[in-house]
C-alpha cells in the first residue's frame, strides 16, 4: 500500500525520530511511504485555544497537502481525532462547507498508527525487537476519542525481549492537554506528579505512549527530576529490530538512518 | 425612546454565586498547596468514583439508558416555552401558586416576600443548587430571615462560614477531624465529649436538626425533577432531612431552574435510574419525595413553585452551549476529573465545579465574567464518558474557548502569535521558515539535550516544571525531502 504519512507539526519540528521510525516501521512492511512535503499542522492547537476562525486555513493546507492520498497514517492520537472530530466542523462552522467535505472525506483515510497496523494492516507481530522493561501510558484522545482500546498493548506484547509492565491508573491524563500545561501550568503540574509517580512505581526504563506530545509532557517531567526513566514513542519501539539496538540505547532514533 | 436590544439577560452581579473573585489558575494556585485539601479529594473522589463504575457496570442497558436521557433531555429543551406553561397550569390546577423569576435578584424579593406573609423569621432548607446559585441564605438574612441547611453536608458548610466545593458533596473538601472541630466550635449545646466517630457525628447533627425540623413552619427546597403533565416535583436525596422539610412545615418554596422540567410521568422512568447509580454510587437513592400543588390535611398546605430562568435562556440561545441544561447534577463529571480532584471546588468561583460548571457558569454568567473556566480542562474526556445524559463537555469548552476568544475587544499577544501561526501553518514555505526560526532554539541549550530552565514567558509557563528537548538541526519533512528528492 502506498501510504502518505502525516508526521505531525510537534514531531517534525522537536522530535523528527519518531516520524523516521513510522516510515521506517511501515517500509519494513512492505509498504511505500511518502511524505507529502506541503502538510505542516492538523489545527488542532488553534481550535483548542479558541482560535477556530484561525485554523480554517490550516486545515485548507492540509487537506490540499494529501488531496488524493489513499491512506494517512500519523504518529499521533490527538491529530488523528482532531483530523476526525474538529477539522470538518471548523470548516463548517466558517461556512467553507466544500473544505468541509473534503476534510471529512480525508478524515476517513486517516488513521493512528497502532489503528492502521492493528485494523488496517492485520498485524500485531511487526517484527519489533526491544529488550527493555517498558510501561505503556494510554493517551486521553487515543483514549477517549479514537477508542484506540488495547491495540497499541497488542503490538507491544508482541515485540521480542520487551518487558512490559501495566502503569498504575493509566487512564489518568498525564496533565498536558495542549495550551493547558501553560495556562493551567500548576494543576497540569500536579497531574504530572501523580502521572510520573505511577510511571516510576512501575521501575521501567522506558514509558511509551502514542502521542508525542504527552510523552514531551512527560519525559519533560522525569528529565527534570533527573528520574533516569526516559520516554519513547510507540512507533519507536516497533521501529526497532536486532541490528539497531544498542547496548546504550536511548531515546536516539531506534532506526539505522 | 428607540429600544436597544443588548441580547438575552445573563445572570446579573452582585447577587449569587456562579462568579469567584479570581481567576481559575489563581485560585487553584492556592488549593494545590493544601495537602489536606488533596488527601480528602483524592480519597473522597476515589471512593465515589469506584462505586459509581460498579453499579453503572451491572446495567447492561446503560448505554440505551444514557441516550434516552440525551434524548429527552434535547427534545424537552426544543419546546421548554409549551412544557414549563403546561407545569404551570397542572401546578395552579393542584392548589400551588406559579412565579416567574427573571434573575436572582426577583427570585430572592419572590422567595423573602413569600416567607414574610407568612410571619415567619426562620426556614429550613432541602439542599438545594438553585438556591445556592441565587444567594438565597444572604438574601433572607439580610431581610432578617434565619435559613438552616439541613442537608448534613450543607449545614457543616454552613456552620463553618464556608462555601460548598461539590454539587453533591458539598463538605467534600473537609475531613472527619475538621467536621468534628467545626460541630464543637459551632454547634449550640453540643457534647463536649464528640469525637470524629460518623455515628457520633451523625447524631451530633441529628439532635441539632430535629429541634429545627419540629419548630419550623416554611421550608424552602429545590428539585431534581419537575413533571409537565402532572404537576409533580421530585427531590432525591439519601438521608431523609430533605423529606422532613417537605413533609412537615405548613409552607414548603420550591425554587427550580427553568431547565428542570421533563414532559411525562414516564421520563422520570429513565432519570430515577440514571442519577442514583451516577451521582451516590446507588441502585437507587433512599429517598425519594413526590408532590404535586396541595393535599388537605397532608403535608404543607400552602405551595409555591418559583421557576427561576437566571442566565438559562441565554444558555438556551447557543446552540452548541446549551446541552450544558441538560445536565441533572449528578456530579460523576466532578468525581472522574482529574483537574477537580486537584484544584477543587472553591477554586472554580462558582456553586457549580468541575467540568459541567466550567461550561455552565460562563454561559449563565456571561463569557467575560468566567473567562478562566473554559481553559481549567485539559480535555481528557473523561467527564463527557461518565455523563449519564451524554453531555458532550469537551466540545462545549472548546466552543466556549472560541466564544471567548472571539468576544476580546482587544488584540492580546496571545491573539497576535496565533494568527501569525495560522498564516505559517496554512503555507509551507512560510512554515519551513517558522521551523528553522525555532529550530535556532537549540543554540540556547549549546549542546545541551535540553533547552534552559530559564526562559521567557509563556515558555517559562513550561519550562518551570518540565524540561523542553533541544530542537533538531533539521525537521524530518526537510530531511526526508533531502535524502528522497522531494
Amino acid at each position: 500500500m502506498r501510504v502518505a504519512l502525516f508526521a505531525t507539526c510537534l514531531v517534525d519540528t522537536m522530535v523528527p525520530q519518531v516520524a523516521w521510525a513510522t516510515a521506517a516501521l511501515l517500509e519494513r512492511l512492505g509498504h511505500e511511504v511518502v511524505v507529502p512535503a506541503g502538510q505542516s499542522c492538523c489545527g488542532q492547537m488553534h481550535v483548542n485555544t479558541g482560535y477556530r476562525r484561525e485554523a480554517v486555513p490550516i486545515v485548507a493546507n492540509h487537506v490540499r497537502a494529501f488531496a488524493g492520498a489513499e491512506a494517512i497514517v500519523a504518529p499521533s492520537g490527538s491529530c488523528v481525532a482532531s483530523i476526525h472530530h474538529q477539522q470538518a466542523a471548523v470548516a463548517r462552522r466558517a461556512g467553507e462547507h466544500a473544505l468541509a467535505d473534503e476534510a471529512a472525506a480525508l478524515a476517513e483515510r486517516t488513521y493512528e498508527l497502532s489503528q492502521f497496523l492493528v485494523d488496517v494492516l492485520g498485524v500485531t507481530d511487526v517484527g519489533a525487537y526491544y529488550p527493555h522493561r517498558v510501561t505503556y501510558h494510554p493517551t486521553c484522545h487515543s483514549l477517549r476519542l479514537l477508542r484506540v482500546g488495547d491495540r497499541p498493548l497488542q503490538l507491544l506484547r508482541a515485540v521480542r525481549g520487551l518487558d512490559l509492565v501495566e502503569l498504575p491508573a493509566a487512564d489518568q491524563c498525564c496533565g498536558f492537554g495542549g495550551t493547558f500545561a501553560v495556562k493551567n501550568a500548576e494543576t497540569s503540574t500536579a497531574m504530572l506528579t501523580d502521572k510520573m509517580a505511577n510511571v516510576l512505581s512501575t521501575h521501567a526504563e522506558v514509558c511509551t505512549a502514542g502521542d508525542a506530545s504527552c510523552l514531551m509532557h512527560i519525559g519533560g517531567g522525569l528529565s527534570r527530576l533527573r528520574s533516569g526513566t526516559r520516554t519513547v514513542h510507540l512507533a519507536e519501539i516497533l521501529a526497532a529490530t536486532e541490528e539497531a539496538v544498542s547496548p546504550h540505547q536511548s531515546t536516539r532514533p531506534a532506526v539505522a538512518r | 425612546m428607540t429600544a436597544v436590544f443588548l441580547g438575552i439577560p445573563t445572570a446579573p452581579r452582585g447577587v449569587g454565586h456562579l462568579r469567584g473573585d479570581r481567576s481559575f489558575p489563581d485560585a487553584a494556585r492556592d488549593s494545590l498547596r493544601d495537602g489536606q485539601l488533596r488527601a480528602n479529594l483524592g480519597h473522597a473522589t476515589a471512593t465515589i468514583r469506584g462505586k459509581r463504575a460498579a453499579v453503572v457496570g451491572e446495567v447492561p442497558d446503560w448505554a440505551e439508558l444514557r441516550e434516552a436521557g440525551r434524548a429527552i433531555k434535547a427534545a424537552t429543551m426544543a419546546r421548554l416555552d409549551e412544557h414549563l406553561i403546561a407545569l404551570e397550569e397542572q401546578v395552579t390546577a393542584r392548589g400551588g401558586t406559579v412565579h416567574w423569576a427573571r434573575d436572582a435578584t426577583e427570585a430572592n424579593a419572590i422567595v423573602t416576600r413569600l416567607v414574610r406573609a407568612t410571619g415567619a423569621d426562620e426556614v429550613v432548607k432541602v439542599k438545594s443548587m438553585a438556591t445556592q446559585e441565587i444567594g438565597l441564605n444572604e438574601a433572607l438574612e439580610a431581610a432578617g430571615i434565619a435559613a438552616h441547611e439541613t442537608d448534613l453536608a450543607e449545614l457543616i458548610v454552613q456552620l463553618g462560614e464556608d462555601q460548598p466545593s461539590h454539587i453533591l458533596v458539598p463538605a467534600i473538601h473537609k475531613n472527619r477531624a475538621e467536621i468534628r472541630e467545626i460541630f464543637l466550635r459551632e454547634m449550640p449545646g453540643v457534647d463536649p465529649t464528640l469525637t470524629d466517630d460518623p455515628r457520633r457525628l451523625a447524631m451530633a447533627a441529628r439532635a441539632h436538626l430535629r429541634e429545627r425540623f419540629l419548630r419550623a413552619r416554611v421550608a424552602i427546597s429545590g428539585a431534581n425533577f419537575a413533571v409537565a403533565e402532572t404537576g409533580t416535583l421530585a427531590v432525591v436525596e439519601s438521608e431523609g432531612n430533605g423529606r422532613m422539610c417537605l413533609t412537615l412545615p405548613e409552607t414548603l418554596i420550591t425554587v427550580m431552574g427553568i431547565e428542570k422540567v421533563v414532559p411525562t410521568w414516564r421520563d422520570l422512568e429513565v432519570f430515577l435510574q440514571l442519577l442514583p447509580r451516577s451521582s451516590t454510587g446507588e441502585r437507587m437513592n433512599p429517598y425519594t419525595s413526590l408532590w404535586a400543588g396541595v393535599t388537605p390535611g397532608d403535608g404543607p398546605q400552602e405551595f409555591h413553585l418559583v421557576l427561576v430562568d437566571n442566565g438559562r435562556t441565554a444558555v438556551l440561545a447557543d446552540e452548541v452551549g446549551r446541552e450544558a441544561l441538560h445536565c441533572i447534577r449528578c456530579s460523576a463529571c466532578l468525581n472522574v476529573c482529574p483537574v477537580y480532584e486537584r484544584a477543587g471546588g472553591h477554586a472554580y468561583g462558582s456553586v457549580y465545579p468541575g467540568p459541567i460548571g466550567a461550561v455552565l457558569s460562563p454561559q449563565l454568567t456571561g463569557i467575560e465574567d468566567n473567562a478562566s473556566l473554559p481553559y481549567a480542562s485539559s480535555l481528557c474526556g473523561a467527564c463527557y464518558d461518565v455523563c449519564p445524559v451524554a453531555i458532550d463537555i469537551p466540545s462545549i469548552l472548546v466552543h466556549l474557548r472560541g466564544e471567548h476568544v472571539e468576544a476580546q475587544a482587544r488584540t492580546t499577544p496571545e491573539a497576535v502569535a496565533f494568527r501569525a501561526l495560522s498564516r505559517a501553518m496554512s503555507n509551507p514555505r512560510l512554515w519551513r521558515l517558522a521551523q528553522r526560526a525555532a529550530g535556532l532554539g537549540r543554540f540556547l541549550a549549546r549542546g545541551r539535550p535540553t533547552l534552559p530552565a530559564a526562559l521567557p514567558p509563556p515558555a517559562s509557563g513550561w519550562t518551570r516544571t518540565r524540561d523542553l528537548p533541544t530542537p533538531p538541526r533539521e525537521t524530518f519533512t526537510q530531511a526526508w525531502a533531502r535524502e528522497h528528492g522531494g
